[in-house]
């Protein structure tokens, strides 16, 4: 851990850019760089041979059929699971010795499937946990509620506040989390994904269960989190709509192994993403 | 009143009520009001409550069933007899000592606890709990061992596993005390334990486990709680953050050890077994996990109830029992809940309760 130095925070405040030629395209080098990345479950293979790079600012989509090993590469590259092969590269160092906590800390932060919020606790208290970094006062601190704990304790609390003005939160920070409207709970998630301060955001299905309607919020929001906080985003979902209107680039995995990358035409019309995909489609219609 | 936080609002009336009850005791002592069998309950019952109090630490915020909590009382008390017997004559001041064997204690404990969690906290559930109960007992098996005495060169302390040596063995000079004689446990200790000195013990261990909560760190162990996976995902360790609060419960158990063993000029180790877990375990889910104030009622009236109805005889623990599960059917029910909810004064759902 000592050899990681603290991140600048990345700032609330929109950067104007130049709309057309995002500056995402100045900066070369890849946040993420995926190679040769593998892993097994005793004898069989889940993911194999999984190369990819993002950059800086881009919006990637994951997508695949189910089971073809999407949410796995996201639990590699949080180091939920150890990769069996392999090489992951945050900003260009090695993750291979990290837990999940140290790679949440080089700045990737997740969002999960089955939601994965605190439930028992407040939602202000939730995106405070994402925080727990930025407050930088001792436990002793906090025994004798000294004034370094009164002064980090506020300073969380009004970027917390901020941070869920994003989705328009703000008002329910003191109800219980768990209580809370699904879609509210998946929004959450993104809030107190943020709060890590990463610089690489894994949506994994966000738009799972919501109606067209917030689905195309959804869209909106994902784009404006990009444009504010200048992170890349990479995102597992099933809604196409989604995936080919806000993504820069897509990968596509089928049974562990990517058949396909590229922009979203070059996607749509691939003949081998097409076959896999609805092959597989027309065998669910057909059933 | 009103604008305080929800939280900081009921820990004040928590705290105000803590107050008045010792005011309240303090003055029918002094009326004559309360005998002697129920003033002799006094400490016993500020101990149990340092001890529900802990053990809601790792029980309703980390969520970890520990059954193994005597152990850290016993090593407290036992520590902090062996602190007050030695400091005898170069500290005459009591309340001095009965300072210095609470804060020796509660250190003991807290690097046994270290010790033991170095293991234990790499598990989850049953199997931790398990664990922790065998280091329970083996904890109060090794004190039972132990030959204890003082005499002006110091302290002689044999380790008597093999239950051959005997107090002789130590061979302490005339002027010598006995401290601990294996399994008779400590003898002949001067009881110097005070009410006062257990009510500000209780006022200290809330102050600190609220102020915990409510900080990052209780945070970061609350969030372990709910769900692992996604606080190790926001950059919590987990294993740092579960042994703050393991080391904590059992240091503040060790204090509270200290305070009882200083009450009774006799006390043997297999006072400190099992059951005795299992009494603050039942203290703690009766008041509620998580809910401090909670433990503190249950703690006081499930210590008192088998005292008072000492005149039942033999049908005492069998009406214990009726109690405990009418309590537990009481809490669970619906009608009961919402007709409790009506008197809960500062509270506000969406808590850590």
């Amino acid at each position: 851990m000592s050899e990681q130095k603290k991140r600048p925070a990345t700032k609330m405040v929109p950067v104007q850019t130049h709309a057309i030629v995002p500056d995402r395209d100045a900066d070369k080098s890849p946040i993420l760089e995926c190679h040769h990345l593998g892993i097994d479950f005793g004898g069989l293979t889940a993911v194999n041979d999984f190369n990819l790079m993002i950059g800086r600012t881009e919006i990637a989509g994951l997508i695949g059929p189910n089971g073809a090993g999407k949410t796995t590469v996201f639990n590699m590259l949080t180091k939920v699971y150890q990769p069996t092969r392999g090489v992951i590269l945050i900003d260009g160092h090695d993750t291979s010795k990290m837990s999940t906590a140290q790679v949440s800390r080089m700045g990737i932060a997740r969002t999960f499937q089955n939601i994965r919020l605190f439930k028992e606790m407040s939602v202000a208290d939730n995106v405070l946990v994402g925080l727990h970094h930025e407050m930088d006062y001792r436990l002793p601190s906090a025994i004798l509620r000294l004034p370094d704990f009164w002064r980090g304790e506020r300073i969380a609390r009004e970027r917390a506040l901020e941070l869920l003005s994003i989705f328009d939160m703000q008002d329910m920070a003191d109800a219980k989390a768990g209580s809370l409207p699904y879609g509210a709970q998946r929004r959450l998630e993104i809030v107190r994904a943020l709060a890590t301060n990463p610089s690489l955001l894994l949506l994994d299905e966000p738009a799972a269960g919501m109606n067209p309607s917030e689905t195309s919020d959804l869209m909106d929001n994902i784009v404006k989190i990009r444009d504010l906080f200048h992170i890349a985003i990479m995102l597992i979902e099933h809604d196409m709509n989604l995936v080919m209107g806000i993504c820069e680039g897509i990968c596509v995995l089928n049974f562990g192994e990517v058949i396909a990358k590229g922009s979203p035409d070059e996607i749509k019309q691939n003949p081998v993403v097409i076959e896999a995909y609805l092959g597989k489609k027309d065998k669910k219609e057909a059933q | 009143m009103k604008n305080l936080k929800p939280h900081t609002r009921r820990n004040l009336i928590t705290f105000i009520g803590l107050a008045v009850v010792w005011i309240v005791v303090t003055v029918l002592r002094g009326q004559g009001v309360l005998g002697r069998s129920a003033s002799g309950l006094l400490v016993p019952i500020c101990c149990y409550v340092v001890m529900a109090l802990s053990l809601n630490l790792t029980v309703g915020i980390m969520g970890e069933l520990s059954l193994g909590h005597a152990g850290f009382m016993g090593i407290g008390a036992f520590t902090g007899i062996i602190v007050s017997q030695s400091l005898m004559r170069a500290v005459p001041s009591v309340p001095l000592r009965l300072i210095a064997a609470m804060l020796v204690g509660a250190v003991f404990a807290g690097i046994f606890g270290f010790l033991i969690g170095i293991p234990v906290l790499r598990l989850r559930g049953d199997y931790l709990a398990i664990v922790t109960l065998a280091f329970g007992e083996i904890i109060k098996e090794l004190i039972t061992c132990l030959l204890v005495g003082v005499d002006e060169h110091g302290l002689h302390i044999i380790f008597n596993y093999k239950g051959l040596k005997g107090v002789e063995d130590l061979h302490l000079s005339e002027t010598g005390q006995v401290i601990i004689k294996g399994a008779q446990g400590a003898t002949g200790t001067q009881p110097i334990a005070t009410f006062n000195a257990g009510m500000i013990l209780i006022f200290l261990t809330l102050f600190i486990i609220l102020n915990v909560i409510y900080s990052r760190t209780g945070r970061a162990i609350m969030a372990i709680r709910d769900n692992r996976i996604a606080a190790e995902s926001v950059g919590i360790e987990i294993t740092r953050h579960k042994m703050i609060a393991f080391v904590m419960s059992a240091a503040m158990a060790g204090a509270a050890g200290a305070l009882y063993g200083l009450n009774y000029s006799n006390l043997v180790a297999a006072k400190f077994d099992f059951n005795t877990s299992i009494l603050v375990l039942v203290f703690v889910v009766l008041g509620g996990l998580g809910n401090m104030r909670g433990s503190i009622i249950a703690a006081v009236l499930l210590y008192v109830l088998p005292e008072a109805l000492r005149s039942m005889h033999d049908y005492r623990m069998l009406i214990y029992a009726v109690v405990l599960i009418a309590v537990m059917l009481a809490t669970n029910s619906p009608i009961a809940q919402s007709f409790f909810a009506r008197f809960r004064f500062g509270r506000k759902g969406g808590d850590e309760e």
